[in-house]
């Protein structure tokens, strides 16, 4: 279970990112986070694992405070976060290999990581793992000669490579097109379905009312829905996405 | 009236700057000498074209050279008969107008049966005892140049002071060359100190790229930025670090002499026996300490740490040590093999010289992490009283030690006087500033570690890379001697300021999205810089030292100017001592290196971006 208790984000004293948003997420859902751009759902993604510290707040994952964590408590509990991003963020001149083996890291012996060694068992594991995602023969191609989606795949192995137990996607079908999104979609539904908690910040409301259990929305950086995807009619649109906008796909 | 005033004034303020502009331009022209009239001297014209012919006919190939010397008697005076000539041989030969003359006369000296064209050289040779003691004194100023009929005839004027009774010799040489050309021994030199110059600029670049990598990722800013740290911890720092450096300084400096005393002094067989023992106690820890509670086993891991590092220490010092012996004895012995010996030697004296530097280094960044990781978790736990007062303390001591080490380091340079009593008053005195700043920030206070360190060494490096190579190895040469080793400290030194910069620069411009990935699968800093920041920097990290070890060469072609070595230095000493045509082929040399290497490291780049 995830529980984010009033967190807050000012960034340089002066931008509100996040204005006191709480929520709780139980274990194993598929958790749709939408809202117009700028208006605070990265913010909030990154604030869950501490890429971006939250001005204040708490957030409690598993019984254990995140926000409290000291740095080797904090790479303890990343471990168990695996994120997914907009653009992939992969090591575009290394391997795939070892853009799947880096997920590993907070696992192994630092000296030896250093040295680019990674034990037989994580190999193999790295290798599993794009077999899951259908890129196995890719293995050992450069990132950057990948496609967008088999980019976002590895991205998606690198993960799991984690073993987490909850999954933070930062719109991780924004730079795909339509068909390439919902094979996307369709491995995160399946992490849910292995009872891994997935978060997932999105723009079509479409993918949202598909793949999602439950969605929250965003508005300049305050909480303004909560609820079942479905509840999101013309009317609740209209609220979180402003007057004038029009709803498309 | 009125419209006419602004116009005016805009008028008479053009005519101010006209004049400013002559001013300065005049002021100029004054103060860098300027003057038409010099060049125009026909005195400087002629040393002008004398350098400019000189440097047009590079001095590479020289032949073999006959010297043919005919000699014909003179009496001078004249108080006697003249000399009988001896019967022409085949060959040159030649005949004066007179062979016997008074001092000071005119006589014709021609000649017959030389080469057409060929120089020949007019000497007196005073009477001399033996052929050893013989001179030759110039008759004539400038070589005769043989008629097309191979005959010559010159006036010459006999020497005034050389008189003698004895029948004495004027003489004809002619230098003919034999054979084909031969490199020129200024050739052969210039070759010599190309090969030390190219060298040179491989050397400095190494040195400079290994120093320069770490430097860069203190120096970028995307890096350091999100290094930071609190108030109380920050204090902390500043007070261990000079310590931890003191500290491992002198921990390292004891085990390494400890080591050092038994190669050379004692029997070998002893000083192995010596080296086991701490190998011993280590497997003992081992045996001993399998089980354990956590903190025993902490208390064992840091033993056993301790153990295998002094046993390190003391091994890497021994073997400094033996490889300075062996590395000087085949120095001498191994012949045409004796740069083995050297590199040998070199090698353990950077060992000898580098464990104490190592153990500054490492106590530097040692301590630090320790004192952080106790004070990380104890300091949100303390009450705000308790936690002040750490602060205080931990802010007297950093204010102490700071200020006692500028104090320090300012009366080396400046020679106030003793050394305890200079440093007392300012450690007080930054004592108590500290302690203010403590006083009134609260523990907390989040302060920019990283930020703080990238100003100190982006300052450090500014000011360094602002200072030429050619002034630095003026030092330098002080230090270790004139010769190409000052080159390559200079050009080094100033290799790391100016790569750290390009490096550092690199790493702002790589993609932060990696980072931030790979921070998130709880990879720890320096983690994410092996597998998220140098994958990137790979590529531009080869170019920019390519583009250096170009700069390298360029620079180390003139960095014998200033004494350090290589093909300038005997540029220079060519130039001044006249030789042009020799300083003509050190040019051309200079000239084919830059090119080739600008050439060949533009492909190489092309190559790999």
């Amino acid at each position: 279970m995830l529980e984010i208790k009033n967190i807050t984000k000012i960034y340089d004293n002066t931008v509100l990112a996040l204005n006191n948003v709480s929520f709780t997420v139980p274990r194993g859902q598929f958790l749709a986070v939408v809202g117009l751009s700028g208006s605070g759902k990265s913010t909030l993604l990154r604030c869950i694992n501490r890429l971006i510290e939250p001005t204040s707040g708490q957030i409690i994952l598993e019984g254990i405070d995140v926000t409290a964590a000291q740095p080797d408590e904090l790479r303890r509990i990343r471990r168990r976060i695996g994120m997914i991003f907009q653009h992939f963020n992969l090591v575009l001149r290394s391997p795939v290999i070892n853009n799947v083996l880096a997920g590993r890291l907070g696992y192994t012996n630092p000296a030896w990581s250093l040295l680019n060694r990674f034990s037989k068992g994580d190999m193999e594991m790295a290798l599993k793992q794009l077999d899951r995602v259908g890129i196995k023969d890719k293995a050992h191609v450069r990132a950057d000669e990948l496609s967008g989606g088999q980019q976002q795949r590895v991205g998606i192995a690198r993960a799991l490579m984690q073993e987490p137990s909850i999954m933070l996607a930062d719109e991780p079908v924004a730079s795909l097109d339509p068909v390439l999104a919902h094979s996307i979609m369709q491995y995160l539904e399946q992490l849910r379905d292995e009872g891994i908690t997935v978060i997932c910040s999105l723009h079509f409301l479409d993918l949202v009312q598909r793949y999602a259990d439950r969605a929250i929305a965003l508005k300049d950086g305050n909480l303004v829905f909560d609820g079942s995807p479905s509840e999101i009619d013309d009317k609740r649109f209209k609220e979180i996405y402003g007057e004038e906008a029009q709803r498309i796909g | 009236m009125k419209k006419s005033s602004p116009s005016f004034i805009r008028i008479l303020g053009r005519i101010a700057l006209v004049v400013a502009i002559i001013i300065i331009y005049a002021f100029g022209l004054q103060v860098t000498k300027v003057d038409l009239e010099k060049p125009q001297e026909a005195k400087r014209q002629e040393q002008l074209t004398n350098i400019l012919r000189g440097l047009a006919h590079p001095d590479l190939v020289e032949y073999e050279i006959d010297r043919v010397i005919i000699d014909t008697p003179i009496l001078v005076p004249c108080d006697g008969p003249a000399p009988p000539v001896a019967p022409a041989e085949p060959g040159p030969v030649i005949s004066l107008s007179t062979n016997c003359a008074a001092p000071g006369e005119k006589i014709i000296v021609s000649g017959s049966g030389f080469e057409a064209g060929e120089d020949v050289y007019i000497y007196f040779v005073p009477f001399a005892q033996n052929a050893d003691s013989e001179i030759e004194l110039k008759l004539a100023n400038s070589a005769v140049e043989v008629g097309d009929g191979g005959s010559f005839a010159k006036e010459v004027t006999l020497k005034r002071d050389r008189i003698s009774e004895q029948v004495q010799t004027v003489r004809a040489v002619v230098n003919r060359q034999l054979g084909s050309p031969a490199p020129s021994t200024g050739l052969k030199e210039t070759w010599n100190k190309i090969v030390e110059t190219v060298f040179l600029a491989f050397i400095a670049t190494t040195l400079g790229v290994i120093f320069a990598v770490p430097v860069s990722f203190l120096a970028a800013r995307n890096l350091m930025l999100e290094v930071t740290s609190n108030f109380t911890r920050f204090m902390a720092s500043l007070a261990v670090m000079p310590v931890g450096a003191w500290l491992g300084y002198s921990i390292f400096k004891g085990l390494a002499d400890y080591g050092a005393q038994f190669v050379g002094a004692k029997p070998a067989g002893e000083a192995f026996l010596w080296a086991l023992l701490p190998l011993v106690g280590l497997a003992s820890v081992q045996v001993t300490a399998q089980t354990g509670n956590a903190a025993l086993k902490a208390v064992r891991r840091w033993l056993v740490s301790g153990l295998v590092v002094a046993v390190a220490v003391i091994g890497f010092s021994m073997l400094g040590q033996l490889g300075r012996v062996a590395g000087l004895e085949w120095k001498q012995t191994l012949g045409d093999w004796s740069f083995f010996g050297n590199l040998v030697l070199i090698f353990s004296d950077v060992i000898v010289l580098g464990l104490p530097a190592l153990g500054a280094f490492i106590g530097l960044f040692m301590l630090n992490p320790v004192i952080n990781r106790i004070l990380e978790p104890l300091l949100p736990k303390l009450s705000p009283a308790v936690g002040k007062v750490l602060a205080v303390g931990f802010a007297v001591l950093a204010g102490a030690v700071l200020f006692g080490v500028v104090a320090a380091a300012l009366n080396w340079f400046y020679e106030f006087g003793n050394l305890s009593d200079v440093v007392a008053v300012p450690a007080v005195i930054g004592a108590v500033a500290f302690a203010g700043l403590a006083v009134a920030f609260d523990p907390h206070r989040p302060i920019p570690t990283g930020m703080f360190v990238y100003y100190v060494i982006r300052t450090i490096m500014n000011t360094f890379r602002s200072i030429e190579p050619l002034v630095m190895v003026v030092a330098f040469a002080v230090w270790v001697g004139i010769g190409p080793f000052a080159g390559v400290m200079a050009l080094g030194l100033h290799t790391i300021v100016a790569l750290g910069k390009l490096y550092s620069e690199q790493v702002e411009n790589i993609a932060a999205g990696p980072i931030e990935a790979v921070t998130a699968t709880g990879a720890n800093r320096l983690q994410t810089i092996v597998y998220a920041v140098i994958p990137q920097i790979v590529p531009p990290y080869i170019a920019f030292t390519l583009y250096r070890w170009d700069i390298n060469v360029r620079m180390s072609t003139i960095i014998g100017f200033g004494g350090g070595g290589g093909i300038g230095f005997l540029l220079s000493q060519n130039i001044n001592l006249l030789k042009y045509r020799q300083a003509s082929v050190n040019m051309i040399a200079i000239a084919i290196v830059v090119a080739s290497l600008d050439y060949l490291s533009a492909k190489v780049r092309e190559k790999i971006t």
